[in-house]
């Protein structure tokens, strides 16, 4: 079977239309021809990214319950804006791609996920430009990102409007917040943020408000529990797999209780807090994970998690910002080629060459 | 199904040489008798699967979708399945019998050679080659391929349930003909009937084991089944399953193997897996070489539908045909008629790393990088990723989310390499 060996595009009609005499059961069938597989399976990209917008929501809701109408508006802002503006940019940039692949949605909700509920809409649609066209279109569109372009997004708007971006609602603040309200009474540092600022002692919050979300932080970040529903769902339909979640999240915290265990705990957060606190279950399920900019092998997945989980522990415990999430996943990101690179997997039947009729 | 009365017979049905005619336009062939004799060591005689008269000798279009040299045999009043008084008896084999056990291995690899038996599972590979390995070379193992070789085909299963028998003594020649003492027949686990029925005639032998393995795709592939059932691997091209001590034979092929010794039965029918939705009735069908696919259709209840597309072979690695006017083949394992709804048309997307096509490949490659280097044309690139080693089974681009044309690029790559290889050797 060696007819078609090449690529041409599938779907023309080739042989001739019916000729006129011959009709009825010996008719010409109009005959599609193209290279096998002549079947696909069911996966389509807007099938995981659809998957991947809903496996968020749960996360998103309990937000919208802590944070209610502030949620609302970063949630609903932040996925049209960046709806919009990829409309803009699939036009005029006559990139291949439409609306309905999902990813600008999943970027959208991602983005409002990782800003405080106090953000203004100004600071939404920054992002949004930021994330759609300099991370993705720049790049050349979906599949050619180097860096997720929700997280690229945060981290512009974290080092161009610092207290914009670290303005933190209290949980059951739930009124509207209209623009010029006086925030100071209704708003708390977080966790991460208490323990930069060696205010460690005055931490409320322990292990059952970090798991439902029962306090201070990004729209999307608060409740783990939710976020770890979520990312059962994305495991179990095999959208992302074990390896960079579970690398991620164990070196945090394998580093974090080390310095735990050395330096005391006047000094260090305890590390099951490190891992419910902050950004790291959005970060290492939901983030890290972006197929786009993560690696494409097994090995190379254990290395990028166990790599933003050490840059992760490094940033909170020694760096200059009190979350290092986005950070440590970036800068992976762009380590992403080379480990791809030098971590090929090995081709069948290599290792064993010569091994001969041994048995 | 019956002898067609019409035959056109293409001369190359097999890897390796094409055959040479021996037979002019107004001979009289009987059953069985020889058309063509092979054109080199790796080549396979044609014999005519009809009684009747050579009415053309010359180019035809090939299911392959190119002209080749066919001989076309029609039947005749006196000859041929019309009319059965007066034909000339079939032709058979001389020098094959019952006997088997009698006969030494170069004269049983001869019979097989003669019977012009190729390799019933789709690559056509001819059998007394494999037979004959190099010096040096030792074969210590038999692996009998049922484990289907791609989805929708059920022939082999049917082979194996319906000529169990003569499966088994066709293993029993193929290990006489090796000389090896052990042979293995792979069965996917969905089949446990066919493994039942083989355990019971295989019970005398206790050379022969029949193992169940996972159903998966492609699991009936030489070097997968070997790697399930041995867990040994078979080096990247240009190795060879001989390289690990194995020969691999299908079980169809095993069967057309016991004919041809032990009843001189030629190569000249085999079974076929006729199915899809535009086929009016699916069925196995056991076929004359050189049926063409209308007689086929007509006997399976006709078209229910118009087809969209129809495949010879499976639908992982079959071709897609061109018009229905083409013969069946030694190779041709199904006959696939697919509507619009199971074929959709495909437009590719751009990749988002997933690395599903890495994860799936049976051969460890990584599809997605090999496609995109031969995207931008460089072939160099590719063949460091090992472009060479792949089989081309599809699962890539089955799996891949966003349609792209995974190992249409990997072909595409490796038929541009070729062509550098000639143009610098010319």
């Amino acid at each position: 079977m060696t007819a078609s060996s090449n690529a041409a595009p599938e779907g023309a009609p080739v042989s001739a239309p019916p000729p006129a005499d011959k009709v009825g059961a010996s008719a010409r069938p109009t005959l599609r021809v193209g290279p096998s597989p002549h079947l696909h399976g069911p996966e389509t990209v807007p099938r995981i990214m659809r998957w991947v917008f809903l496996a968020l929501l749960p996360a998103a809701l309990v937000s919208v319950w802590f944070f209610g109408a502030s949620a609302v508006k970063v949630l609903t802002l932040s996925t049209l804006f960046c709806l919009g503006v990829e409309w803009l940019c699939l036009r005029l940039m006559r990139t291949p791609g439409a609306l309905s692949d999902w990813s600008a949605a999943v970027t959208g909700l991602l983005l409002g996920m990782n800003l405080p509920p106090t953000a203004p809409w100004w600071l939404i649609l920054a992002g949004a430009i930021v994330a759609i066209v300099v991370a993705k279109h720049l790049f050349g569109g979906l599949g050619g990102n180097i860096f997720n372009p929700a997280l690229t997004a945060r981290v512009f708007l974290l080092v161009s409007w610092p207290t914009y971006m670290t303005t933190w609602l209290k949980p059951g603040q739930r009124q509207w917040l209209a623009p010029g309200t006086d925030l100071a009474g209704i708003t708390e540092a977080t966790p991460l943020g208490l323990l930069k600022e060696g205010r460690l002692s005055e931490l409320s919050a322990g292990a059952s408000d970090l798991l439902l979300g029962n306090l201070g932080g990004s729209v999307g970040e608060i409740s783990a529990l939710a976020l770890l529903i979520g990312a059962a769902a994305l495991l179990w339909k095999r959208i992302i797999t074990w390896e960079i979640p579970a690398a991620f999240i164990g070196t945090v915290a394998a580093v974090t209780g080390l310095a735990y265990a050395i330096g005391g705990p006047e000094r260090y957060l305890a590390p099951h807090l490190h891992v419910l606190a902050g950004g790291l279950f959005l970060g290492a399920f939901f983030m890290a994970t972006d197929m786009v900019t993560c690696p494409i092998t097994y090995r190379g997945r254990l290395i990028f998690g166990a790599g933003c989980g050490l840059l992760t522990a490094v940033i909170r415990l020694w760096g200059g910002y009190p979350e290092g999430v986005s950070f440590a996943i970036l800068l992976m990101n762009a380590g992403t080629p080379m480990i791809d690179h030098y971590l090929r997997p090995r081709t069948f039947g290599t290792a064993t060459a010569r091994q001969g009729a041994t048995s | 199904m019956p002898a067609p009365c019409r035959v056109v017979v293409p001369l190359r049905q097999h890897l390796g040489a094409p055959a040479k005619a021996i037979v002019a336009v107004g001979d009289r062939v009987a059953e069985g008798q020889p058309i063509a004799e092979p054109g080199g060591f790796v080549s396979a005689p044609v014999h005519a699967p009809i009684a009747g008269e050579v009415t053309f000798v010359g180019p035809r279009a090939h299911p392959g979708g190119f002209p080749c040299e066919s001989v076309v045999i029609e039947a005749r009043d006196g000859v041929g399945p019309a009319a059965t008084d007066g034909a000339p008896p079939p032709w058979r084999l001389p020098g094959a019998s019952a006997d088997w056990e009698r006969m030494t291995r170069a004269e049983l690899t001869a019979l097989i050679r003669e019977a012009g038996i190729v390799g019933l599972g789709g690559a056509a590979f001819p059998t007394h080659v494999k037979l004959s390995p190099p010096a040096g070379k030792p074969i210590d193992l038999l692996v009998i391929n049922g484990a289907e070789c791609e989805p929708f085909l059920t022939c082999d299963h049917r082979v194996m349930l319906e000529e169990t028998a003569a499966v088994v003594t066709g293993v029993r020649i193929l290990k006489r003909a090796l000389g090896v003492p052990r042979a293995i027949i792979g069965v996917e686990g969905n089949k446990p009937d066919a493994i039942a029925r083989l355990g019971e005639a295989c019970a005398l032998d206790d050379g022969i084991e029949v193992v169940a393995c996972r159903v998966k795709y492609p699991q009936g592939a030489e070097k997968q089944l070997i790697n399930a059932l041995t867990g040994r691997e078979v080096p990247p091209p240009p190795g060879l399953p001989l390289d690990v001590g194995v020969v691999v034979q299908n079980v169809g092929t095993a069967a057309a193997v016991a004919r041809a010794v032990t009843a001189g039965l030629p190569l000249y029918e085999r079974v076929v897996t006729v199915s899809g939705s535009a086929i009016a009735r699916p069925s196995n069908v056991r076929v004359r070489i050189g049926t063409p696919l209308r007689d086929i259709i007509d006997f399976c209840g006709g078209l229910a539908s118009p087809p969209a597309k129809v495949v010879m072979g499976g639908p992982m690695m079959g071709a897609s045909l061109t018009d229905l006017d083409v013969p069946v083949v030694k190779a041709t394992s199904g006959l696939l008629f697919f509507t619009r709804h199971e074929c959709p048309d495909s437009t590719p997307h751009a990749c988002i790393r997933c690395g599903r096509c890495g994860e799936a490949c049976p051969l460890c490659l990584q599809p997605s990088e090999i496609a995109l280097r031969v995207e931008i044309g460089d072939l160099d690139a590719a063949q460091a990723l090992h472009i060479q080693e792949c089989m081309e089974c599809g699962t890539c681009a089955y799996i891949c989310p966003s349609n792209r044309w995974l190992v249409q690029q990997v072909r595409l790559g490796k038929a541009k390499l070729h062509d550098r290889k000639q143009q610098r050797s010319a």
